[in-house]
């Protein structure tokens, strides 16, 4: 599905080159669940930006559902993300003054579908994240973890193939992020690959592979559900008991 | 996808509405100055009669002292009226397809109805040809003919108005009005009619009210009718009787013909010169020949009926439409910056630039036809002022279809115009800044 191969990203700024991404490489198959882990300031970020065609890079070659994406002009990446990828943000990022059913439709709008085509499938993403009774409401009448489930259902009306999610449960608190994670884990289930960048054991512990990033490298991969991590998990998650989250 | 740009433009301008009101309000303003110059401009050089103004000469004749010109501005050109025997003369050569000699005069009207005053209405005094010249259109009856011109009989057409006052508006022709004591019998009844500038006598006035009768020009002599137009004289003649007057060297008399088409004009300046040589063997026409004869445009130019200042002053409104839309530009540019987490987000969410391009241009559109139909209103209320300034008719000014779409046209695409750096620098805002961590 994806598959970086020795990427470089640098920000110059007048003061300062930082590289944020030295010579990665990252696969992802088809319909997998990976979750990138690292500390701040270690490339994820960035790493899903290129992933998600929102930003350039230096070096190396990105190939997304294996076509080679270094070379597509401003107006293909759009198109390609319109159609092919799916966005959740740590701050939801929703546009206030339109409501569930207009924040839903804007990537539907861009994408040229007809209008029964796009009521459809706005009803039925905002049924999947259970907020179909709200259509009419605005953003700021929900709850956090509500507003991150119509980000969820904005993501998902444009049925991706790849879903690429920062930190979408950073602002949420156990139960919501617990609720969205089940809405991933959902979505997964129904085909779609995707990449989700936490800071949470715990998330993390519940993707199919997780990929660390240090100092824009790739540390080691791991496989998930690995005994030592709980406590860590634990500590992360401001001293709750994993288990009592779950 | 249009009608989504421009429900977004709706939403983004209710998100902010004192900016919203300050860039309507900028371009509204600017719409309504640079729109009533532009159609006191407009109605001041319009074109009073399309159909014939190439065909219609007005005729000057260089009568002038032999010691100086005319005009000292313009030492080329000869008097712009003719004496009263000049004009009579050129009548009677009907050397053109039609001819018209003329000027106002005012008379006394008797009450019709035993309760009303007598009052004083302008009359233009002229000849036959007058209405059929200029397309004058009739209600009621018609103008004379040239046998009643030629017996000096006592008839009158009637403008609109005044036959509305004497006769309530009703078919008035073959009923009998007392003017100065005698009585006329009224042929016609005319329509509204305003040729925009006054054409046929922009000497007393182009944007002069219409006169309100109008009545043989052969009863100037037999009711020794005077000129309440301006008259100019360089001889010093002894004027003791009318007759006197009529056949003095005193300018007073507009003159106009018809030509079967406009080359005939050199033929017509020959048969001028003609006439001039004729007289000049008489001791008359003292100053080289310069006989001329100007079609409609030309007269309006030569009268300079759009003032030079009037010119100036849609410049100087323009520019100041510009100043209102380069605040417009300011204001745009401050209100795109609060648009920037909107509009990465909607080019991360698939939003190619043009798309992002198209939907500001079509926001400063919409704001720029919104100040549009504002500044409609405040034309509406400029000319209104400008009337009520000038002192000019009623309706002189006129609020039509082509000025409404051109305010409209200018006010979209000036601010579209003005929208184009903002809108590019939006749709320049990258997908990604904004993404991260908020
Ligand atoms: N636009 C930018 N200009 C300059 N430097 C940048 C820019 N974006 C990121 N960086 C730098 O690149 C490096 C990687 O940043 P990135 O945002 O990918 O980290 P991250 O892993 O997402 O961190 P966090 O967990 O805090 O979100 C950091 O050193 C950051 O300062
Ligand atoms: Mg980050």
């Amino acid at each position: 599905m994806l598959q970086m191969t020795q990427i470089q990203k640098i920000y110059r700024t007048e003061l300062i080159e930082t590289h944020a991404l030295r010579e990665l490489s990252v696969t992802v198959q088809e319909g997998e669940f990976v979750a990138l882990t690292g500390s701040s300031g270690s490339g994820k970020t960035t790493f899903l930006n290129i992933a998600g065609l929102l930003e350039s890079f230096e070096q190396g070659t990105y190939l997304l559902d294996g076509e080679d994406v270094s070379h597509l002009s401003d107006n293909e990446r759009s198109a390609y993300r319109n159609h092919k990828i799916g966005f959740i943000f740590q701050s939801f990022n929703l546009i206030p003054d339109l409501n569930l059913f207009e924040n839903i439709d804007v990537p539907l709008r861009y994408r040229r579908f007809p209008r029964a085509d796009r009521k459809q499938r706005i009803e039925h993403a905002l049924e999947t994240v259970g907020l179909a009774s709200r259509m009419k409401h605005l953003p700021a009448q929900l709850s956090g973890g509500q507003q991150q489930r119509v980000a969820i259902a904005r993501a998902i009306a444009g049925e991706p193939r790849l879903m690429l999610a920062d930190e979408p449960t950073g602002n949420l608190d156990t139960t919501m992020a617990q609720q969205v994670l089940e809405l991933l884990e959902e979505i997964h289930a129904a085909g779609t690959t995707i990449v989700i960048v936490t800071h949470d054991q715990g998330l993390a512990s519940r993707a199919q592979r997780n990929i660390q990033l240090v100092d824009g490298k790739v540390l080691e991969e791991e496989s998930p559900h690995t005994q030592e991590e709980i406590p860590q998990a634990v500590m992360l998650n401001g001293g709750e008991p994993l288990a009592a989250q779950l | 996808m249009f009608k989504y740009d421009v429900k977004l433009a709706f939403k983004s301008m209710r998100r902010n509405p004192i900016m919203t009101a300050l860039m309507v309000a900028a371009i509204a303003v600017g719409i309504g100055v640079s729109m009533t110059t532009l159609t006191v401009y407009y109605m001041m050089s319009s074109n009073p009669i399309p159909e014939k103004s190439d065909e219609l000469f007005a005729v000057t004749l260089d009568s002038w002292s032999p010691l100086r010109p005319f005009d000292d501005d313009n030492p080329e050109r000869a008097p712009h009226q003719l004496t009263y025997h000049d004009a009579e003369r050129l009548l009677s050569f009907a050397e053109a397809k039609r001819q018209v000699a003329m000027f106002e005069s005012s008379l006394i009207i008797e009450p019709v109805k035993a309760e009303d005053l007598p009052f004083e209405a302008f009359a233009r005094v002229t000849s036959t040809d007058f209405f059929a010249m200029f397309d004058v259109p009739f209600i009621h009856g018609s103008g004379w003919d040239k046998t009643t011109d030629a017996a000096a009989e006592p008839v009158v057409v009637l403008g609109k108005q005044l036959n509305e006052k004497l006769f309530g508006g009703e078919n008035s022709v073959g009923n009998w009005l007392t003017m100065e004591g005698t009585r006329f019998r009224v042929a016609g009844v005319i329509d509204s009619w305003e040729p925009t500038p006054r054409f046929y006598d922009p000497i007393n006035g182009a944007f002069q009210e219409i006169n309100e009768m109008f009545i043989p020009l052969s009863l100037t002599r037999v009711l020794e009718l005077s000129s309440v137009g301006s008259d100019w004289g360089w001889k010093s003649e002894e004027i003791t009787s009318f007759e006197q007057w009529l056949n003095s060297e005193a300018v007073w008399i507009q003159y106009f013909i018809e030509l079967e088409t406009a080359g005939g004009r050199g033929e017509y300046v020959a048969h001028l010169n003609a006439y001039v040589n004729e007289q000049k063997k008489l001791g008359r026409f003292e100053r080289p020949l310069n006989n001329n004869i100007y079609n409609v445009e030309e007269w309006m130019d030569y009268h300079e009926v759009v003032a030079n200042d009037a010119k100036v002053l849609v410049g100087l409104s323009f520019l100041f439409l510009v100043v209102c839309l380069l605040s417009t530009i300011a204001l745009t540019l401050t209100k795109f910056i609060g648009k920037k987490a909107e509009t990465s987000l909607r080019r991360a969410l698939g939003a190619s630039r043009q798309t992002i391009f198209k939907q500001q241009i079509v926001e400063v559109a919409v704001i720029g036809f919104s100040g549009g139909l504002i500044g409609l209103a405040l034309v509406t209320l400029g000319l209104q002022g400008i009337e009520y300034l000038y002192d000019s008719p009623e309706g002189m000014v006129r609020f039509d279809w082509v000025m409404v779409l051109t305010a409209l046209g200018i006010a979209i695409v000036s601010s579209m115009i003005a929208g184009l750096y903002p809108a590019w620098r939006v749709c320049n805002i990258p997908p990604a800044t904004q993404l991260k961590t908020q």
